[in-house]
């Protein structure tokens, strides 16, 4: 029975560990590839570290694309964005969870409808309402929309508001805080890590968003990152040591925040999936 | 009635967004798909054309064959290997926090670098994933050049991203209350008899959600197959990757929008589109009754 057990806890271990490697290897390839010269990469036989470490991919990056330029727009939109749901979902949620009216009965419904709905079905008349504003070709087509409170983190932030006690709130508005004080000085310090994830995901989200500034912006000084790539493969399609480099510094930001915050991440992930 | 006020203020911005930027556009684009429209001109009545035109459209049915079969395909293929991973880092295994951690760093890279570094991985004659193969003297495919693997080779690509689907069944698996499990054994039922009878049904609701957002995400597939279709090298003149064996529903939508200007038949398939992923979802959740409990252990 012991050996049994042992041998079943090996089996466990031996196919998480295999897929572990499938998972952190092409990571792994990403970063080796990109410290390797065109000559390198373009002969056989395939080679698994590079010959000579060449460093300058990463600079070289520079000169082909304006990084630097893409970089800056992408991080005004990803800010402004972040800002524009860290403002946003927590009101609503507040008012659909804390505030008894008529409306927080059968505004949840609605957000979960709007979650299941594919972004293409609304693309084409958003994109005419910006136009009409002659907001297309800036970046407010992609920021005001953040500013209405994305249906997965009201769904999100709904679960964590849920579990406070409302005792806490009672407490505040007997002591005479308004509805705003209540919400401001109680609930938003006490959801601190639940707002956390919702800056990570918004984040997230911004800095790789391609299909929203592929439709809104088409002059090249505006691109953001994941515009900047698409354009450079399209170019460059044969150095993919540039391209690895380039993909790198992009996730450059992503890996740190989340190497700083993995608590966040796991629990707001958890947190979006749990409960149908 | 101060309380009703309030309750508006403070849900004013979900309210405003949803009737600026999904019930109006909803309507919107139920009439644009009626009309001729290619933005310089006011829309035009015309019916149903746009909906019979795209009826006898072979690359419409193209991309949605290729949507199809990619969604079909892929997301059992995540679920399943989701929760065969989760249900192993559930065995109170030591070293849970780091494989956690390894699968989950993929679903953050983002999507666009993703689908350069698998391109990499993928090509034909200088990708690692070949380079494997010839060392173990298997076949070497050209996978995203040979119209039969496009999608196989998109399937693969995907699988690499499930980290979050392995969290969110983990989160699931450790919430069932050990006290269910052990009654059963005392009762005399073996593992997978435990399995089948108390993990699956308490985790149920939490494989509905995600079949649901997986299928709602594949009918929307878009970067990963628009980026491998823009490296030129690989696609003959066509827009949709080599046959058009890559040509998305929503790159067609895509296309026909904002390329051909032709906003009408691309609203004819936002609706179309709207209509299926509606009737899937409502079709999942009819079948979920006789699947998915809840209430027990919940």
């Amino acid at each position: 029975m012991r050996s049994r057990i042992m041998t079943l806890n090996g089996a466990t271990h031996l196919i998480l560990l295999l897929v572990g490697i499938a998972f952190i290897g092409p990571f792994l390839w990403m970063i080796l590839t990109s410290l390797k010269s065109l000559e390198e990469i373009s002969s056989l036989p395939v080679t698994i570290l590079p010959d000579v470490f060449k460093w300058d991919n990463y600079t070289q990056v520079f000169d082909v694309i304006p990084f630097g330029r893409y970089f800056w727009n992408t991080l005004i939109i990803t800010v402004l964005s972040v800002a524009g749901q860290l403002i946003s979902a927590p009101m609503v949620t507040y008012s659909i969870t804390k505030i008894e009216w008529f409306g927080a009965k059968w505004i949840f419904p609605i957000v979960i409808g709007t979650m299941l709905l594919p972004y293409q079905v609304t693309m084409i008349p958003v994109y005419l309402i910006f136009q009409k504003l002659h907001l297309t070709g800036g970046y407010w087509p992609l920021i005001i929309p953040t500013f209405t409170a994305a249906p997965l983190y009201i769904f999100l932030l709904r679960q964590f508001f849920m579990q406070l006690p409302n005792s806490l709130i009672h407490a505040a508005k007997i002591d005479g805080a308004s509805e705003f004080r209540t919400y401001w000085n109680i609930v938003l310090p006490l959801s601190r890590p639940a707002l956390t994830s919702v800056g990570i995901f918004t984040f997230l989200y911004t800095w790789s968003d391609f299909l929203g500034p592929l439709l809104y912006i088409n002059n090249s000084s505006k691109y953001t990152l994941t515009l900047g790539l698409q354009a450079f493969l399209a170019e460059h399609y044969t150095e993919w040591g540039l391209l690895m480099a380039a993909s790198l510094m992009f996730t450059l930001p992503i890996v740190v925040i989340f190497f700083f915050a993995q608590k966040q991440f796991i629990e707001g992930i958890s947190l979006t999936g749990i409960k149908g | 009635m101060k309380k009703n006020l309030t309750g508006l203020a403070f849900a004013s911005p979900w309210i405003v967004g949803f009737l600026v930027f999904t019930l109006y556009p909803l309507g919107a684009s139920f009439y644009y798909g009626l009309t001729d429209f290619n933005v310089f001109q006011s829309p035009k009545f015309v019916g149903l054309d746009n909906y019979s035109e795209l009826m006898r459209d072979d690359l419409f049915w193209k991309s949605v064959r290729n949507t199809l079969y990619l969604t079909v395909i892929s997301t059992p293929v995540n679920l399943i290997f989701s929760l065969l991973m989760a249900l192993l880092l559930n065995r109170r295994i030591r070293g849970l926090s780091w494989y956690r951690t390894v699968y989950y760093i993929p679903t953050i890279i983002p999507l666009a670098a993703t689908s350069l570094l698998w391109m990499w991985i993928m090509n034909a004659q200088y990708g690692l994933l070949n380079a494997m193969l010839g060392r173990l003297g298997l076949p070497q495919p050209n996978w995203l050049a040979d119209p039969a693997l496009t999608k196989a080779s998109l399937v693969l690509m995907g699988l690499w991203g499930v980290g979050n689907i392995i969290i969110i069944f983990l989160a699931s698996l450790q919430e069932v209350p050990r006290s269910l499990y052990e009654s059963a054994s005392i009762d005399g039922a073996g593992a997978f008899r435990s399995f089948l009878n108390i993990t699956l049904p308490t985790i149920s609701p939490i494989i509905l959600f995600q079949l649901i957002m997986q299928v709602i995400n594949n009918l929307q597939y878009f970067t990963q197959a628009y980026f491998i279709v823009s490296s030129t090298n690989l696609n003959a003149g066509t827009s949709g990757g080599p046959e058009n064996s890559m040509l998305m529903y929503a790159m067609y939508l895509y296309h026909n929008a904002f390329q051909y200007f032709k906003m009408g038949k691309a609203s004819a398939m936002a609706w179309i589109l709207f209509v299926i992923a509606g009737a899937i979802t409502w079709l999942i959740f009819r079948s979920s009754k006789r699947w998915v409990s809840y209430g027990g252990g919940d």
